[in-house]
């Protein structure tokens, strides 16, 4: 017995039955393992359960030789747990070699793992009370819910399974005169007036293919977006002109053209304008794309169509930066690339328009753009393909921005109408006042940047 | 000074329709300074020409300029330029007549002693249609794209050969009308047939801006530009833009909407299976679209269109079958 023991350990794995070392001996060493650590203990059963599935004759052995030296004085408390842990554990769990132990501490954790399954059980029937329980409350509440809509009194009534149809229809009803308000019915007619005058094409379109009633529905659309998304702040708004032509110009970024977006939505909101936006060729080339932004009022990016814009009294909006400045790396954030060859101030100059710097914080972070594929973008025609920490990695998921905090600030109108529309001909000087913009939204942005503090909070 | 027209391309619809107006002006109003129009193309035309003196002569040849010297003309107006059609001319025919038939014509005008005048007949599609356009193009603009085949390049060819010989001949007053297209179910133009298909297909993702112009003020600008000197060139167009799904709806004709990418060849097929014939470069014109601006015919020509491009377009669809989708239409 003793020389048994030592060979423990050395003659192969424990439990596996090395025909030196009684299966009992294993066992013993699993149950001290396991009694050692209470957790561990269900996966030793799995580790002995296993070869015993494996290999039914050593386990038959085991049994037989167990059967022998199983009369002790421990082995009184041995037959019980067997059969407590054949019946509760199945009897595939239940292997022969935790059976059979010898010892004191085998006797001790056997009980454990008899008791293992007992305080299982009451779990799978306590959840059955309290399901019920709350079942019982859901009712309630729905119930309640449904009377507080209804406003009747039905309070002693007992719940019915499911909604009564005259409910549900009740409930539309209401909810749909809510939603259309009183004279529901005026507005309903408004609604479907609007929808077949779309239909039928009976609305008007400018010279440029801007259509006003798209702009009010994007307006809406854009709102949550802009205000719960990115928790716009809009600063300076007084330095738009109220009438008259204008030319914003603007710091560019964020990879997609966002920025655009929000200062035509800000510029709309707090001035009833319409923001004319300038784009690259680029944009009317791509289909769709082309499609919706002549239809939000965007027009080419050329001296023709925003001097037309500007001397026929419009806002025009034009981010000088172009792709240079969009597609810019998000370490060189919030860096002004070179704006374009001025060909912005000369426009503003021959339409004697002043010009308003627009500086946009806060659409650099929407997609921090960390990588760029120039060859596929070339394959695409692109200018770049952008790699955020989200975009190719999450796939659509990654194409919603970042909620960064912004701040939009119109700065102090700079006017050219000093200058003589000639003076647009003349470089020295649009190198100057392009200079001048370009400072003033570089240190406003810098500003700006202080007092937004975190980017996202 | 009453004046002796040649009017070239009368078995055409429209330039028959500027003959007779002229005809009509040397009729009604003498003062107007027409005394004889004179017309000229390969095959007789279909529909009377009333006073228009019908000559039957193909300009792509010398015989043109005996025309001038016998028939004493001093003024042209050159309105063969148009674009092929499928069924007509396609092609290297198409572009034979509009330009080599230009070249003779104006080789024809230099020669003769008796040309004072030279009013041509050009279209807005010298200005091709790219996605680098302007809103809208001024005459002093270049094309930016599209203008590398087909009809855009024969006008833009005939254009610059009329430019020649406005410098080698300083003396004649030359008047091009760069005119967009009127839209009548009588006049053989290219949009117009496109727009009387019971299906439009038009390209998936893109919704070009239309232009219209209406057939009296054409043959307004025309009589006029006969009968008062107004060198220079001028865009000639109703007002406004009309976006294609716009027409469409209005029209109540289904647009149909196909891949970029073989456009061309599926807009034919279409055309064909309607039995209606398409021009082959409309395609491009519905991509991008086109619009020109018409501030040089009202400040320095002295011409106030009467009619916008959505009156045009209002007129064209009381005149055609309503489509299937005109039920909803509010009208």
């Amino acid at each position: 017995m003793v020389d048994e023991r030592k060979q423990i350990g050395s003659g192969g794995r424990a439990g596996r039955g090395n025909r030196q070392v009684s299966p009992s001996s294993a066992a013993r060493s699993l149950a001290g393992r396991s009694a050692a650590s209470a957790p561990a203990k269900k996966q030793a059963a799995k580790k002995a359960a296993a070869p015993a599935k494996k290999k039914a004759a050593p386990a038959k052995k085991a049994a037989a030789q167990k059967s022998a030296p199983a009369a002790k004085s421990t082995a009184k408390k041995a037959p019980p747990a067997q059969k407590t842990a054949q019946k509760k554990t199945g009897p595939k769990k239940a292997g022969p070699k935790k059976t059979g132990p010898k010892k004191v501490e085998a006797a001790n954790t056997t009980p454990p793992v008899a008791d293992a399954p007992s305080t299982e059980t009451p779990p799978t029937r306590r959840p059955h009370l309290r399901a019920v329980t709350a079942d019982d409350a859901a009712a309630a509440a729905a119930a309640a819910a449904q009377e507080a809509e209804r406003r009747t009194k039905s309070a002693g009534a007992p719940i019915p399974a499911g909604i009564p149809l005259d409910d549900i229809l009740s409930a539309l009803l209401g909810a749909f005169q809510r939603v259309m308000g009183s004279d529901w019915e005026a507005r309903l007619a408004t609604l479907l007036h609007a929808v077949r005058m779309r239909l039928s094409g009976e609305y008007e379109v400018d010279e440029f293919g801007f259509d006003p009633a798209i702009v009010e529905v994007l307006q809406n659309a854009v709102e949550p977006i802009a205000e719960k998304w990115f928790r716009l702040e809009v600063r300076g708004v007084e330095n738009i002109p109220a009438d008259g032509g204008a030319l914003l110009v603007a710091n560019h970024s964020g990879t997609v053209p966002v920025d655009g977006l929000m200062t035509g939505y800000a510029v709309h909101k707090y001035t009833g304008r319409h923001l004319r936006p300038l784009g690259a060729d680029l944009v009317f080339a791509l289909p769709f794309v082309g499609q919706i932004a002549r239809r939000m009022g965007a027009t080419l990016a050329c001296t023709e169509d925003a001097e037309r814009l500007l001397t026929g009294g419009e806002l025009a909006g034009v981010w000088p930066e172009g792709f240079k400045g969009i597609g810019k790396p998000f370490t060189e954030r919030y860096k002004l690339q070179r704006f374009g060859r001025g060909g912005f101030v000369s426009s503003a100059m021959r339409a004697q328009v002043p010009i308003v710097p627009v500086s946009i914080v806060g659409a650099e972070e929407i997609y921090p753009l960390v990588g760029n594929v120039p060859s596929v973008a070339r394959l695409l025609g692109l200018p770049y393909l952008p790699i955020t920490p989200f975009f190719p990695l999450l796939g659509p998921l990654g194409m919603i921005p970042l909620p960064s905090k912004w701040i939009i600030e119109f700065g102090e109108p700079i006017r050219t109408d000093a200058y003589e529309p000639e003076a647009a001909d003349d470089p020295m000087l649009l190198f100057n006042v392009t200079d001048q913009v370009r400072e003033t939204i570089q240190q406003t942005l810098y500003r700006l940047l202080v007092d937004r503090g975190n980017a996202f909070f | 000074m009453s004046r002796t027209v040649l009017v070239t391309g009368v078995a055409r619809r429209f330039a028959s329709a500027v003959a007779r107006h002229l005809a009509d002006l040397a009729d009604t109003d003498p003062d107007a300074g027409v005394s004889r129009v004179i017309g000229v193309d390969t095959v007789v035309p279909d529909e009377d020409l009333g006073g228009v003196k019908f000559v039957r002569a193909d300009i792509r040849t010398p015989v043109v300029g005996k025309v001038i010297a016998v028939e004493d003309v001093d003024t042209v107006v050159h309105l063969d330029v148009n674009p092929g059609s499928r069924n007509r001319l396609s092609g290297s025919s198409s572009k034979e007549l509009n330009v080599i038939g230009t070249m003779q014509l104006l080789a024809a005008c230099q020669r003769s002693g008796t040309v004072t005048k030279v009013v041509l007949g050009s279209s807005t599609a010298v200005y091709g249609t790219s996605p680098r356009d302007p809103a809208m193009f001024r005459e002093s603009m270049a094309a930016r794209g599209g203008v590398r085949s087909g009809f855009p390049k024969d006008a833009v060819d005939v254009e610059s050969y009329t430019r020649g010989f406005a410098r080698r001949r300083p003396d004649v007053l030359i008047t091009i009308l760069r005119t967009a297209q009127a839209l009548d179910p009588e006049l053989e133009m290219p949009l117009s047939a496109y727009l009387r298909n019971p299906v439009l297909p038009v390209v998936a993702g893109y919704d070009p801006r239309l232009q219209f112009a209406h057939v009296d003020d054409l043959l307004a600008v025309f009589a006029e530009s006969v009968t008062h000197d107004r060198p220079g060139t001028f865009n000639v167009a109703g007002d406004g833009v009309i976006m294609l799904s716009q027409a469409a709806r209005r029209l109540g004709r289904p647009m149909l909407p196909l891949p970029a990418l073989g456009f061309a060849g599926a807009l034919n097929r279409i055309a064909h299976a309607a039995g209606s014939d398409i021009s082959p470069d409309l395609h491009r014109l519905l991509k991008y679209g086109r619009a020109v601006d018409t501030s040089a015919l009202r400040e320095i020509f002295g011409y106030e269109p009467k009619y916008t491009t959505a009156d045009v377009f209002e007129q064209f669809r009381q005149q055609v079958r309503p489509g299937i989708l005109a039920g909803i239409g509010a009208r």
